[in-house]
């Protein structure tokens, strides 16, 4: 799940104004919708001046005055646009383990960022207000690149994180903001549903220094029904993630009742042991009624435990549990000796004992970025 | 169409007899039946036409107009005279929202002379100006279309969505879960539906059903599978089946391929108005009139182009009964 847009509703900081655009407290601003519209990437132009999305396994062909799925790309007169440029709609400063990233550069915090817009429409979205909106129905701040770059290197961010919403609709913005960060010494996160083209996927993504996948289940089902997309790309992309040498996190929201069984666990973990590796870090996390999935309860912590017993089983290294402060195994552990390498106490890593990205009581490597 | 005929308003409403007294037993205002209740008798769909509506011009007369909407409304309302018809459908002390669409720009968007018509049998019905709404999605794209734009005052208001925003919470039936513009929900308790007729190159035809696409702050996520279920659904909603009393399809302009958007090359000038108040049994005659200036141009069906609308059945199906797509229960009078 992604994590939530507003810094403040969990206690950690919060990005002074004017960037702390609080998505849809009042009403839908006026906006100059010239500032924020670039020639859309990873388009083809068809007949009749339609176009067909390349962007995400979703292809949308769309007319001429209309939108893709993703509501924030239009077609106007056969040519395809972006219109959310620069147009950051959520701006904070969050810790990097709220994204969850637990194996990149532990106890900083990232300049977060989103725009309006998603590509899949999941049921329990944290964020639907910004996911699920169109940009103009969001108030938002023009903030180029540069600008972006500016800001994180100001409230002393080492990374720029793209999150909330979801960043393959602003690709185009997120490619420039990466450069521009990347100039000023600044690294690049994404936190995405990986449901991408291959080719979008290389050009976008190859220019993050991490990224975290949310896997929402291991069902081509339940992708249809409760995410409005597919699995298959999704798992396309971890693989190519992993050939691309990027620094990936996995992250699992177990839904009650939809996608907590065992056999569900059992061939995540293994799918994940065969192709990516034992050593990705794999989050199970607690899922909370939100948007259109009102009606299920909270994911009982045994339950999580559960899925973790099963990937510990399966033989995977780093499994954590998420969304429940306290929990033991929010922390790092030393797959060799056992030993707890890194105390979290919620979004806050108090304790990193990984010198030289190895365990100082047995020397095991960890993986991970572990110092900036 | 095998239902489609010529009548005078005089035998279409003797061929409508029985339907016409379902009707009135079923509410206080005689034709305030609702779309289910009307789904038990035959539906009426009124197909007004005027081959001089643009005298020997481009522009649509407003005189003419006005005579033309007149006999719609007076064939589907069995009234001699307009503001009785009107008074069938809407009481003073109203507020009226009429849901326009200004997607087509200047050339394909409801006819201002058309608005005009309305707006003025309105008043003479009873409503006050000010409680009249002439609204879409985007104050921009209304302008664009050439609506002028007024809110606030006294006289008839016009602006888009964007002005007063989307509820906050969420409703839902079925596949759909949206914000609903505020204009319906705060600022009209009568909905009047001002399509255009027109083709759609996902939903295969755009008339009266999908043009509530308008209402919601999503429709981008409802437009796969040819709109299917997610038309119908939208449709049920009680904020919009309660408010709906009546469809107008602006059919002086309308288009048979390459829409939404407007392509002076694909549209026609079929100088009439659909109206009815059944939005099924109107889409379903709508698209008959578009499959036959297809064929007329030598195009495939929408079927054979894989774009057929089948969410007009979907909109008829047991599950929803929001009319009828059932040629045989459409009573069509062209006057």
């Amino acid at each position: 799940m992604c994590a939530l847009a507003s810094g403040a509703a969990l206690g950690v900081g919060e990005f002074p104004a004017p960037l702390a655009a609080q998505p849809l407290l009042g009403g839908a601003q006026k906006q100059d919708d010239a500032q924020f519209t670039v020639e859309a990437k990873f388009y083809q132009k068809l007949d009749n001046k339609k176009i067909k999305c390349k962007l995400c396994p979703r292809e949308c062909t769309v007319g001429d005055r209309e939108r893709g799925y993703c509501g924030v790309r239009e077609n106007r007169g056969g040519t395809y646009y972006s219109l959310v440029h620069s147009r950051v709609c959520a701006a904070h400063v969050d810790p990097i383990e709220k994204k969850p990233l637990f194996h990149y550069l532990p106890g900083t915090v990232a300049f977060s960022l989103a725009t309006a817009g998603c590509n899949v429409n999941c049921k329990f979205c944290q964020n639907w207000d910004i996911s699920q909106s169109r940009p103009e129905q969001v108030p938002a701040e023009f903030t180029p690149p540069k600008r972006v770059a500016e800001l994180a290197k100001q409230y002393g961010c080492p990374t720029i994180a793209y999150t909330y919403s979801e960043p393959v609709v602003f690709s185009e913005f997120l490619m420039d903001a990466a450069d521009a960060g990347h100039n000023a010494g600044i690294r690049s996160i994404v936190v995405s549903n990986g449901y991408m083209q291959q080719e979008s996927l290389k050009a976008a993504y190859g220019k993050m220094d991490a990224v975290k996948i949310d896997l929402k289940s291991f069902s081509e089902s339940y992708y249809r029904d409760v995410v409005t997309g597919q699995l298959k790309p999704v798992l396309d992309s971890l693989v190519t993630l992993r050939k691309m040498d990027k620094w990936t996190e996995i992250v699992y929201l177990v839904v009650p009742t939809l996608n907590d069984d065992d056999a569900g666990f059992i061939g995540l973990a293994r799918w994940i042991k065969t192709n990516l590796g034992l050593d990705v870090p794999l989050h199970f996390t607690q899922f909370h009624p939100e948007y259109l999935l009102k009606n299920l309860p909270i994911t009982p912590v045994p339950t999580l435990e559960r899925a973790k017993a099963i990937a510990d089983a399966e033989g995977l290294h780093y499994v954590y549990i998420g969304n429940v402060p306290g929990h033991p195994a929010q922390n790092t552990y030393c797959p060799k000796c056992r030993k707890m390498l890194v105390e979290r106490i919620g979004f806050t890593a108090s304790q990193n004992l990984i010198r030289k990205d190895s365990c100082p009581f047995c020397q095991h490597p960890i993986p991970g970025v572990w110092h900036t | 169409m095998s239902a489609k005929r010529n009548a005078s308003r005089r035998d279409f409403l003797k061929q409508c007899f029985t339907g016409a007294a379902v009707l009135r037993a079923s509410g206080s205002m005689g034709l305030l039946a609702s779309a289910q209740q009307a789904a038990s008798a035959k539906s009426r769909v009124v197909i007004a036409r005027d081959d001089l509506l643009r005298g020997t011009g481009s522009t649509v007369d407003s005189r003419r107009m006005l005579g033309l909407l007149d006999r719609a409304m007076q064939t589907l309302c069995d009234r001699d005279h307009a503001v009785e018809a009107w008074s069938k459908l809407v009481r003073p002390g109203e507020t009226v929202g009429l849901k326009v669409n200004a997607l087509g720009g200047r050339g394909l968007s409801s006819n201002l002379q058309l608005i005009e018509a309305i707006c003025e049998r309105l008043q003479e019905a009873g409503i006050k100006a000010g409680d009249i709404v002439v609204w879409d999605r985007e104050t921009d794209e209304m302008e664009r279309a050439g609506f002028r734009i007024a809110m606030g005052g006294n006289g008839v208001q016009c602006f888009g969505t964007d002005r007063l925003d989307y509820e906050q919470e969420l409703v839902t039936h079925g596949s759909v879960g949206s914000r609903l513009s505020r204009i319906l929900t705060q600022r009209c308790n009568v909905l009047i539906n001002l399509p255009v007729l027109k083709d759609h190159d996902g939903a295969g035809a755009t008339i009266a059903l999908k043009n509530m696409y308008g209402v919601i702050h999503n429709p981008n996520k409802y437009h796969p599978n040819g709109c299917d279920p997610y038309i119908a659904d939208l449709n049920m909603l009680p904020e919009i089946r309660t408010r709906m009393r009546l469809t107008i399809c602006d059919a002086t302009t309308a288009q048979y391929e390459g829409g939404p958007a407007y392509k002076p090359e694909y549209s026609w000038r079929h100088n009439a108005l659909i109206v009815s108040q059944d939005p099924v049994a109107l889409d379903y005659t709508g698209w008959q009139i578009i499959e036959r200036k297809r064929a007329e141009k030598g195009l495939k069906t929408l079927e054979a182009e894989g774009r057929a609308p089948h969410y007009i059945a979907t909109a008829a199906d047991a599950g929803h009964q929001l009319g009828t797509n059932d040629p045989g229960r459409i009573t069509v009078a062209e006057v």
